[in-house]
């Protein structure tokens, strides 16, 4: 990739503002269309059925009843696919079972039908014979050998013999020699920690109107985080040509990557595809925390050596995640990413990918490194506080630096977390005075960034107005920044420039919006699309001028002459060159495909105080600050808005959000009452610090912002509260009962 | 199953619609009245998304029966902006980066617009108490808080 | 499903004793709640909010009568209400966001007798009274034999509530209602207590009433609790006693929302604080 422009120090004019979003108007009048919010003539209402149990095997589905009520147009089960391709197998699987329900909320049949009211009555009249089976729900129960398992045959060679068949697989990443360390230290840390299994939360129920046609042509409107992703999925399971799928993405009410991922689309399409009308379909809460994509749970064993000076000589960490239902949680990230933010001599992780009878994980922001940094960053904290040292010196000490070998293998070039932690300690929140029962934690995080396929076609209208038009869906004001990118690149004013979401029909393959890419990827395309229409600007107004092209540089919005010997012309603006498009050989458009790499690693810290009620075992987050490497912040109000959204979920994560398994494998907590995210009257402020340390992979140095926020602050809060409690929290969520709990097992001594 | 009858006044007209007796006023909005900006989260209201005044009052249109519109004075999203001339609310939001995704801001832009019209000058904490029930996942809040106290702020003084 | 929207209480009588699976509306927040998730599948609503007097709150033998749907919102903007009987104004203004508050009552609280309802031990300590319509004409009943356990009242077919009575307030009493929740908002109640309590002129509690909710199949009113500061200052010995009492009389359940041991220690907490934000009130103070 051409890293040309990085040298430069490079003057914004654009990049760096904060102008209005262009959606906004939409999204404050309620003008947007969301999933739910698109209708179409003749439409149906699409509804599952769900298993009620835990395990089960599916010994028949007799649907004849429901068939037969007034106004239902089509049943669906497993029986109406075909053989699918293997990966895509597990999806289709999730999306409706087969021979058994895996998990409590789990499809097993679908109707589409003339009412809400209809559908309603149809499901109930579906006969579903079950052979119930036993369960487990719990990451440490499922991995031992005589827990009930889910599938036979998918563990991998990595796995030791004689294992549980729900151990799937298992990684290793790391260098050096643990033992070795651990003999070099003054103090050894060495503990359990666990996690509990938390849902993105996003307050946009998944929703889509499917259509097809005899003709085997389809469309699909839908809230998705990545409708090219959806349509080649969905395209796989029903056995189409992905041309034939047209997917158009809705605006999203928030995803975190619970979007990534496809659980009523290819049932809506079938549903359609046996009906011959189009079919709606819109969960309620309670299918979405019970047959979506949560987080894993986990359960990790970390050991960290430390010399008395805060020297890390050794870390070694085991991580159990349970992916749910199917193979494929997010271990490895978190294997990978727990110690990334340090420079050691000797560190190795172990990963074990286990199934349960859960919904299947999905990505949840950063997926699998909040609850590695969870441990690794408690263990950290306790051996620091141990000798009496200052948590953020330590860091410091052990810190990340260009030219660090990476835990999980590359060698960094130029990283900002030693600049988030320099800020950190300059900040006033540090030298904060804290009051009695309060504490203060303090916690690092990182995150890959992700690159990936994307295509941007920026247009030149006649009238010397732009249009870009991208494949991502904007999930959190991606728009504006892609507008604001064109705009700096061509030199003309933000509001000159109109940025849209476009359909599979329109543009080549684009990745999910996920791994914080959008703004580093469709931001380079973008940038290097409107590069690609500059320098065409420039051959015409060369023709025009009758000069070569090389003599011609564009700067400020306008074609000139570049040097002495090129000529005297009068600038030649993109209005005019517009204008005289059809006459100097037609539109003028830029457009750039990429498999975009160079993504840029991100660091943050992140910095908190509690208090604590001791009688009651309730915590209050007092205080919050963000400090993070933006790269460059494109538009500081959304990367704020990225840092302060991270921050909070993590604040759910950390002390009340779960889910909530009976003994009898069913969720007991399947709603926003008792799945508890924060609420306003919880939060502070949550302050924000943007550190900028140019990535050299990208143009304008921009990084990847969205994931990283959500890393540091389970340990953060664990170290504040453990700081308060004066006792070392290892299990999350914090709730009051298991605070009050360790409270009252360290005052009984 | 025969349909209801129901006259009513929203965003200041006049409409008549029908219904059955089990659709909640966010059915009826949404699906038989096309005002699709009053939106649904989670249906048993714990997320504020489908916010809307009714005789002045905030209520959850999930928890309302249609039917019970009867008469009754009803303001949604739909309503607030004064043909093209924006509600100080909705133009501080779009300011200030108060919305992400989008989605619950319908519903927090009413909330916050029926607590300005009680109280012009809330505190910090009466606006977090009083926002309290409607759910945003992407923002933290800390903008919303933020955009909603600058308008009042800005109304106070332009009154 | 019919929806009926009387406008006289013999009508709404008639309708609901003469329609099995027939259920009251007022605000609706719990009623809606299990229509949707179709926990009930009602043959018929009967809509009370346009009968005549069901809005009102009304000065009655010195106390206050509050109609069946008069909402928490509107209790909360009653000044002579929040007077008198602050505890069972702020257990009400507890339920739910500023959105249920529009909605929510204090009667559909009561009738739905969850053992966690906020309302419910505040007015329980306020020994309050409700007023019931039947086809036998009204009774009035203590709120406290309303509930009979999870979803059960003792309400027969055709009777619903009318409204619920506040008795007078005494000189130098009040009353406090506090609950536990892991959020600062929008939960059901771990644990809840009311208290309602009055003092003589040296600050000796002469009278007092102690519920508690969320800690057994019924909300309950504890007896040794009001006994343990009856006749004594509020100080840490009888605040102590208090404590002891309430986390004694609690027989609550682990469940998702708090353990057994959390709960017996927290209901002691609350009550020790309730009690001293009851007795400041009394005083005058501010609490």
């Amino acid at each position: 990739m051409a890293l040309d422009d990085t040298k430069k120090t490079r003057e914004f004019k654009v990049v760096g503002t904060r102008p209005d979003r262009p959606d906004g108007i939409d999204k404050v009048t309620g003008r947007a269309r969301f999933g739910a919010d698109m209708v179409a003539p003749g439409m149906l209402t699409g509804r599952i059925l769900r298993s009620p149990h835990a395990h089960a095997r599916i010994v028949k589905i007799d649907a004849s009843k429901a068939e037969a009520l007034s106004g239902v147009k089509a049943v669906v089960t497993r029986a109406d696919f075909g053989e699918v391709p293997e990966d895509v197998a597990d999806v289709l699987d999730n999306c409706m079972a087969g021979d058994k329900a895996l998990y409590d909320g789990h499809a097993v049949a679908a109707v589409a039908a003339s009412s809400p009211a209809v559908a309603r009555k149809a499901l109930k009249l579906i006969e579903v014979e079950y052979e119930v089976l036993p369960h487990v729900t719990d990451v440490d129960a499922t991995i031992k050998p005589d827990a009930p398992v889910l599938h036979e045959g998918r563990q991998q060679e990595t796995v030791p013999e004689g294992m549980s068949q729900n151990v799937i697989a298992r990684s290793e990443f790391g260098h050096g020699d643990i033992e070795a360390g651990l003999k070099q230290a003054d103090r050894v840390v060495e503990r359990t920690y666990r996690t509990a299994a938390t849902h993105q939360g996003y307050i946009e129920p998944h929703a889509c109107l499917a259509t097809m046609g005899s003709d085997g042509r389809a469309d699909l409107w839908v809230c998705t985080q990545g409708h090219y992703m959806v349509r080649n999925t969905c395209a796989a399971i029903l056995g189409m040509e992905q041309g034939q799928l047209r997917v158009t993405a809705s605006e999203i009410g928030g995803g975190f990557g619970g979007k990534t991922v496809v659980f009523l689309e290819p049932v809506a399409l079938m549903l359609a595809k046996k009906a011959g009308r189009p079919v709606k379909m819109v969960m309620s809460r309670s299918e979405v925390l019970r047959a979506t994509g949560p987080t894993s749970s986990t359960s990790i064993d970390v050991k960290i050596g430390m010399t008395k000076d805060g020297k890390i000589t050794a870390g070694f960490a085991e991580l159990r995640y349970q992916g749910g239902a199917y193979p494929g949680s997010p271990v490895d990230m978190g294997a990978m990413s727990g110690f990334a933010p340090y420079d050691l001599e000797n560190v190795k992780t172990v990963g074990w990918d286990v199934v349960t009878n859960r919904p299947k994980a999905a990505a949840y922001r950063a997926p699998g490194a909040p609850m590695a940094a969870f441990a690794i960053e408690s263990a950290i904290d306790e051996a620091a506080k141990g000798f009496g040292l200052d948590p953020l010196e330590v860091r410091l000490m052990n810190g990340a630096d260009e030219g660090t070998r990476a835990s999980y293998g590359p060698t960094y070039p130029a990283i900002g977390l030693k600049a988030t932690l320099e800020a950190a300690k300059s900040h006033p929140h540090w030298s904060a005075p804290l009051g009695e029962n309060q504490g203060r934690g303090v916690a690092c995080g990182f995150w890959f960034n992700f690159g990936g396929d994307t295509c941007v076609s920026l247009n030149i209208t006649p009238d010397g107005t732009v249009t870009v038009s991208e494949g991502n869906p904007d999930i959190g004001g991606s728009r504006a920044s892609m507008t604001m990118m064109a705009a700096e690149e061509l030199g003309i004013p933000y509001d000159q420039v109109r940025t849209i979401i476009a359909d599979t029909g329109s543009l080549g393959q684009n990745e999910v919006t996920d791994g914080s890419r959008v703004t580093f990827a469709v931001g380079l395309a973008t940038i290097k699309a409107a590069e690609a229409a500059k320098k065409e600007m420039c051959r015409r107004a060369a023709m025009v001028w009758g000069i070569d092209e090389e003599a011609v540089e564009w700067e400020d919005g306008a074609a000139r002459p570049a040097g002495p010997n090129a000529g005297k012309f009068p600038p030649m603006t993109l209005k005019e060159i517009a204008a005289i498009a059809s006459n100097t050989g037609g539109p003028i458009a830029g457009h750039h495909e990429v498999n975009a790499e160079g993504a840029g690693v991100s660091f943050a810290t992140h910095m908190v105080d509690v208090e604590l009620d001791r009688d009651t075992g309730s915590t209050k987050i007092l205080r919050y600050t963000v400090f993070q490497d933006a790269g460059k912040a494109v538009h500081p109000s959304y990367v704020e808005g990225q840092f302060q959204g991270g921050a909070v979920q993590g604040i759910g994560w950390a002390l009340n959000e779960e889910y909530i398994y009976g003994e009898d494998g069913i969720l007991q907590n399947a709603g926003f009452l008792d799945y508890r995210i924060p609420v306003a009257s919880d939060l502070p402020m949550i302050d924000t610090v943007i550190l900028e340390i140019p990535n050299p992979g990208h143009p304008y140095g921009v990084r990847g912002v969205g994931e990283t926020s959500i890393v540091p602050p389970l340990a953060a809060i664990a170290n504040a509260v453990s700081e308060a409690a004066g006792v070392r929290m290892t299990q999350l969520p914090m709730s009051p009962p298991r605070v009050l709990a360790a409270l009252q097992a360290k005052a009984e001594g | 199953m025969s349909q209801l009858h129901v006259t009513t006044r929203i965003n200041g007209d006049d409409t008549e619609f029908l219904c059955e007796a089990e659709d909640t006023l966010l059915d009826v909005l949404r699906d038989r009245l096309g005002l699709t900006g009053t939106k649904e989260g989670c249906g048993t209201g714990d997320c504020g998304a489908c916010s809307v005044a009714v005789d002045g009052r905030l209520v959850c249109s999930c928890l309302m029966l249609g039917a019970e519109a009867e008469g009754r004075d009803i303001a949604t999203i739909e309503g607030m902006a004064t043909g093209d001339q924006l509600h100080p609310l909705q133009q501080k939001f779009i300011e200030m980066a108060a919305l992400q995704c989008g989605i619950c801001t319908p519903g927090i832009l009413v909330a916050a617009q029926s607590l300005l019209e009680r109280n012009p000058d809330p505190s910090e904490e009466e606006v977090r108490y009083w926002l309290a029930g409607n759910l945003c996942r992407c923002t933290g809040y800390d903008k919303i808080i933020r955009a909603v106290m600058e308008t009042a702020a800005d109304m106070r003084r332009a009154s | 499903m019919r929806y009926e929207a009387p406008r006289r209480l013999e009508d709404a009588v008639s309708l609901l004793a003469g329609q099995d699976g027939a259920h009251v509306l007022a605000g609706g927040t719990d009623l809606l709640v299990k229509l949707r998730s179709e926990m009930i599948e009602p043959e018929m609503i009967v809509d009370i909010k346009r009968i005549e007097g069901m809005h009102d709150i009304a000065a009655e033998d010195g106390g206050w009568r509050i109609g069946a749907a008069v909402s928490g919102a509107e209790m909360g903007e009653h000044a002579g209400l929040v007077a008198d009987w602050p505890g069972v104004v702020e257990a009400a203004g507890l339920i739910g966001s500023t959105q249920i508050q529009g909605r929510a009552t204090l009667a559909g609280n009561l009738c739905n007798a969850s053992p966690a309802a906020d309302s419910v031990p505040a007015m329980v300590a306020a020994q309050a009274r409700v007023r019931i319509a039947g086809p036998n004409g009204a009774r009035d009943m203590d709120v406290i034999d309303v509930p009979q356990g999870p979803g059960k009242t003792a309400l027969e077919r055709g009777e619903f509530i009318a409204s619920v009575w506040l008795p007078a307030r005494r000189a130098r009493a009040s009353d406090a209602y506090l609950r536990f929740i892991p959020r600062t908002e929008m939960d059901i109640a771990v644990v809840g207590c009311g208290i309602s309590l009055s003092l003589d002129e040296e600050d000796r509690v002469t009278a007092a009433r102690v519920s508690l909710g969320a800690v057994g199949p019924k909300v309950m009113l504890v007896e040794d609790a009001a006994q343990a500061i009856t006749g004594r200052i509020l100080d840490e010995a009888a605040l102590s006693d208090l404590a002891a009492a309430c986390s004694a009389a609690a027989t609550p359940i682990d469940d998702k929302r708090g353990t057994i041991d959390f709960r017996k220690h927290v209901a002691g907490v609350l009550a020790r604080r309730a009690a001293v934000i009851a007795a400041k009130r009394a005083k005058g103070e501010t609490a």
